[in-house]
């Protein structure tokens, strides 16, 4: 019996395999990696039953192309993607996300694309038959680590399945809301900004430039002016810290940013709100308020009790 | 020894040791790296040394900044002792084709090209640190004739083994990448090497030699290919 396996027939704009990322190894250039939006990543899992660690593919506006050989299997979308099914026999299926779909021999699956949103996640009963490197099966392409050989997943190639006993079938009613605001702690250099520029940073709209990847989102709007010095000696970066160079577009860290930097940190976006800011596609206006440490901790306890309960609907 | 110690975000302490780079204040920031690794603190998720930062990363569903900040302040680390350093020598081609910045350089520091090299090659530089791009080794400090800012403009490009100078810096482009560094030539050796038992080959606190090599030495090594 052949194992189970997907062709790729078209690998989309940025497929990638990851999980909930790679710790401990900033201090040789590693940054986490690991799916942006954890929340969706952790629902794609809980729907096929698999471990929250296992493996997804992660894709970014256009999806893959994917045609199914083996038995059978169960796969499940999450995100806010347009996809379809078409079966053997040419019939098609419209694919709703957060459902599951039992896929057959020779069905493809066309992931067209995200909408309004930037990730979308595959997951499949039982996983990917894929090699963790550094405990993680996040692959960042930026430094070719990670499983594929540490690059996105390219057109003809074969993915292996791991082989499953049994399909599933499971939903869940979700649909992913905007927020009106990215919260935000003051940054390190906070104090470096013009009270104009601070007060523009907090009451202003900025848009998502295209210049926006898995490493960095880059935003336009009022220029952040700087008073003090525009470089700083370079030190340690993180997800959603908000870097301003001296021509005042602030850059925000994302997953797979670089792991030192030079530039001053007004802000970092606190981290339950994280995935919605990441999630925002080029052309997007976005604000920012800031909170205190004390309000970002409790705004984090109640997006994991979220998240919890959202998997906990799951039927 | 930490001179202050503050929040960055919300899962991040940001450890300050003092506004001077120099190797002093990088060696009690890489003891403290190393302690606080050895002690496997409950909750630490990743730690970025720099120049004069530490900066400790945690889950913000197992600990807190309040926490994290009380262990971190009452860590002894006056009686660890030092990290046990090495010497790396690397190789590197000087050839026009890899000099990149060299007419630059050369106009900005008023040196010809056998003198910058000569500068670059007599001495070993200490590892400050290692990052932004994956193994990637901030080495100094140079001597002060050969020392210029950064480019104007970066490049969008660096090719892959790229050396570079800047201030008092120089550095090896373990993977192509944007840079902004004068790239002044290029070594065949894997500075990074995927392999998850051993992935850099300098380490911070390490030393690092530089000597040059032929264009016909440099296309024999293959190791970077």
């Amino acid at each position: 019996m052949s194992k189970n396996s997907f062709k790729v027939l078209r690998p989309g704009i940025n497929t990638t395999f990851q999980d909930l990322g790679r710790d401990n190894l900033y201090h040789v250039g590693l940054p986490f990696s690991g799916a942006i939006d954890k929340r969706n990543f952790l629902i794609a899992n809980s729907l096929v039953t698999n471990r929250e660690d296992d493996a997804v593919l992660e894709f970014a506006y256009q999806g893959p192309l994917l045609e199914f050989s083996g038995s059978q299997t169960s796969i499940v979308i999450t995100g806010n993607v347009s996809f379809k099914i078409i079966k053997k026999d040419t019939s098609e299926i419209k694919g709703e996300c957060y459902k599951t779909y039992n896929l057959n021999n020779k069905d493809c699956l066309d992931i067209i694309s995200t909408e309004k949103s930037v990730y979308g996640y595959l997951s499949v009963k039982g996983g990917f038959q894929i090699n963790k490197f550094c405990n993680s099966y996040s692959t960042t392409v930026r430094a070719e680590v990670g499983p594929n050989d540490g690059k996105k997943i390219e057109i003809g190639q074969t993915i292996i399945l791991n082989t499953i006993d049994s399909t599933i079938k499971k939903s869940l009613e979700y649909s992913n809301s905007k927020i009106e605001f990215i919260r935000v702690i003051k940054g390190t250099n906070f104090d470096y900004f013009s009270e104009e520029s601070v007060k523009d940073f907090t009451s202003k709209e900025f848009t998502v430039s295209k210049l926006t990847d898995r490493m960095g989102m880059r935003l336009s709007g009022p220029k952040i002016k700087n008073l003090k010095k525009t470089n700083i000696k370079s030190e340690g970066l993180g997800k959603g810290v908000i870097q301003v160079p001296a021509d005042g577009d602030p850059i925000v860290m994302l997953s797979d940013h670089g792991t030192i930097g030079g530039y001053p940190k007004i802000a970092v976006v606190i981290s339950a709100d994280y995935d919605k800011l990441a999630q925002c596609p080029p052309g997007e206006k976005i604000k920012f308020k800031i909170v205190s440490l004390t309000e970002a901790e409790n705004l984090y306890k109640i997006y994991t009790m979220e998240t919890k309960n959202i998997i906990s609907k799951i039927k | 020894m930490i001179k202050n110690i503050y929040n960055l975000g919300d899962a991040a302490l940001y450890c300050d040791f003092g506004d001077t780079v120099n190797k002093e204040t990088n060696l009690k920031v890489i003891n403290y790296f190393n302690d606080i690794r050895k002690k496997n603190i409950t909750g630490i998720k990743n730690i970025a040394p720099s120049y004069n930062k530490l900066i400790i990363y945690f889950d913000l569903e197992l600990t807190n900044y309040k926490n994290i900040k009380d262990t971190v302040e009452n860590l002894d680390v006056s009686t660890f002792e030092a990290a046990k350093t090495k010497l790396v020598k690397i190789p590197v081609c000087f050839d026009d084709e890899f000099a990149l910045d060299l007419e630059r350089v050369e106009k900005r520091v008023g040196l010809e090209k056998k003198e910058i090299v000569n500068q670059l090659i007599s001495q070993k530089y200490f590892c400050y640190m290692t990052g932004f791009i994956a193994g990637m080794p901030f080495l100094g400090d140079i001597e002060e004739k050969i020392r210029l800012d950064r480019l104007e403009t970066p490049r969008i490009k660096v090719p892959k083994g790229s050396v570079g100078i800047t201030e008092q810096f120089c550095n090896i482009y373990t993977f192509e990448s944007p840079g902004g560094w004068n790239i002044i030539g290029n070594s065949p050796k894997k500075v990074f090497t995927k392999d998850s038992a051993k992935l850099t080959l300098i380490d911070p606190g390490d030393e690092v030699e530089f000597f040059e090599i032929s264009k016909k030495e440099y296309s024999k090594f293959n190791e970077q290919k």
